[in-house]
């Protein structure tokens, strides 16, 4: 098989948009999660404390908190995992405050998103990069 | 029910009335992600805990919807307030519908 | 020598461990301590050793991976300790007894031993990994089928019984019955092999405290045996830990439980003498 020069421009082309498609996919898939859980409601930059370790030494188990004071239910994302959704905390009556902490698996280094959802519908947000390390010599 | 399930919940044996306290839970368990694959390619079906929820006396403290990015043996911490004296119980849901409980007895002094 | 070495440690270390104090969330000091048991994380060298300070693998971790050791509900490897309880009490065996039926008084009765082995044993007249103690157990007092060496079940029986001796300093003798055996393991340590050509002591003694890639290099210390890593979410032991170094210099690895590992592990677990036991802790 032989490639003329318009082939292989062509391929390169494709190559270049198989490569972008991920990405694009990986994107809609959070702005889906995102739209699930805030509707149509506004977003804004406040009132949400995520920690999260800047360095994370392995992707595995990552530790992460947050916490929204009066928020009925805090949303986690994980923009870069090929499933964004991480976890969603909800409230109740007895919670002595609005804040939680787990253990989370990053696939690479990545931002990750929390979504607090007020009690009157509205949602606030903070964003927190994650950088992953992997090993030089993880045996 | 997955192997070796085993719940570990810390809770203080007493509480100050209005006054939030800590809550610690961990459970053994693999959660198999559903993203990853064996060793002939094939995918590994998703097999992890999808709920966790927290109740003292009939009410609710917090509850997790958790999905395949929770790290193995699902650890939570968080807070709690109570008035009186009660029960905490712990259920956390496995994808396969198996449920694993766990209780613990609080003093309000 | 020594004393260019110790300017090389502090630099470095003090270096690193400012880098990740300095972008991290957690706070933790450099003392560890759990419920109360303070736990040295740094010793003076053996005398046989050409550095000056010994430190545990613990210092060189982040403080996210730190903290995770610092409160026992926070470690994982105490899943595998309460399974190892529940393995235990569990009858099993020939003889329809469990550990618990002999060792009236828990596991508690082995507070210390970790701290010593691998030891020579008279009785048996050979040296002794923790390992060989419990299927010494499982198989002459349960009638059990001994348990296979770097699984679940064994690391989780080693986990439970090194936990007893948390905070002791690890002391290792090197000497008399065990010198032969300590020699052979100190001859593996700087032997080069694999692909890559290295030896333990090249990252370990030569470059502990600096980055190969992105992971900071320890001095390969084993007295927080076995080790909960994150990346495989589950207890290691220290063969199945010496296997996996092999295989990342590309060497064929020596067998789990087998006489050139024995000896290494002697040899290693020598140079943390007066480190302090930490198993089960947790590593990346």
């Amino acid at each position: 098989m032989k490639f003329t020069r318009r082939d292989t421009l062509a391929m390169g082309a494709g190559a270049a948009v198989a490569t972008f498609m991920p990405m694009q996919a990986f994107a809609d898939a959070n702005d889906e999660a995102v739209m699930a859980f805030t509707g149509d409601a506004d977003i804004m930059d406040e009132g949400v404390e995520l920690t999260a370790p800047e360095i994370a030494e392995n992707g595995n188990t990552v530790p992460i908190s947050v916490s929204a004071p009066g928020a009925v239910s805090i949303l986690i994302l994980a923009t870069g995992n090929p499933a964004p959704r991480v976890i969603e905390f909800s409230f109740g009556p007895l919670a002595g405050a609005q804040s939680a902490s787990t253990r989370c698996r990053l696939a690479g280094t990545q931002d990750i998103v929390a979504l607090a959802k007020m009690a009157d519908g509205s949602i606030k947000r903070a964003t927190s990069i994650v950088k992953v390390t992997i090993g030089g010599c993880g045996g | 029910m997955a192997d070796n399930v085993k719940p570990r919940v810390r809770v203080p044996r007493s509480a100050v009335a209005g006054e939030a306290f800590e809550i610690k839970t961990l459970i053994s368990h693999k959660m198999e992600s559903g993203q990853r694959k064996d060793s002939d390619g094939n995918p590994i079906p998703r097999s992890i805990i999808n709920h966790f929820s927290c109740d003292f006396n009939g009410e609710n403290v917090m509850q997790a919807m958790l999905e395949g990015a929770i790290s193995t043996n699902p650890y939570f911490q968080f807070e709690a307030v109570i008035q009186e004296s009660g029960t905490f119980t712990f259920t956390w849901l496995d994808d396969d519908g198996s449920e694993y409980t766990d209780s613990k007895d609080i003093t309000v002094g | 020598m020594k004393k260019m070495k110790k300017f090389t440690l502090s630099a470095t270390v003090a270096a690193s461990l400012a880098f990740f104090a300095g972008t991290a969330s957690a706070q933790v000091s450099d003392a560890l301590e759990v419920d109360g048991t303070v736990i040295s994380t740094t010793a003076p060298a053996p005398d046989f050793l050409d550095i000056d300070q010994v430190l545990s693998g613990w210092l060189f971790r982040t403080p996210e991976t730190r903290a995770l050791q610092t409160d026992d509900f926070d470690n994982p490897g105490m899943v595998f300790v309460d399974q190892a309880i529940d393995d235990w009490n569990a009858v099993d065996g020939s003889e329809g007894k469990s550990c618990a039926s002999c060792h009236t008084n828990g596991p508690e009765e082995f507070a210390g031993l970790r701290a010593e082995l691998p030891r020579w044993d008279e009785a048996q007249g050979k040296v002794m990994n923790m390992e060989d103690y419990i299927n010494l157990s499982r198989v002459e007092h349960m009638g059990a089928e001994p348990l296979k060496w770097a699984k679940p079940r064994m690391d989780a029986m080693v986990a439970l019984i090194s936990l007893q001796s948390r905070g002791m300093p690890i002391n290792v003798a090197i000497d008399g019955p065990v010198a032969d055996m300590w020699e052979q393991g100190r001859e593996l340590y700087y032997t080069r092999v694999g692909q890559l050509d290295m030896a333990c002591a090249n990252c370990h003694e030569d470059n502990y405290g600096v980055m190969i890639r992105a992971d900071h290099l320890s001095q390969g210390q084993i007295n927080g045996f076995p080790v909960y890593r994150l990346k495989n979410s589950k207890l290691n032991s220290v063969h199945a830990r010496f296997s996996g170094c092999m295989k990342n210099i590309r060497a064929q690895p020596f067998a789990v439980g087998g006489e050139e590992f024995r000896a290494l592990e002697l040899y290693v677990a020598s140079r943390g003498n007066g480190l302090s036991a930490e198993g089960p802790s947790v590593r990346n």
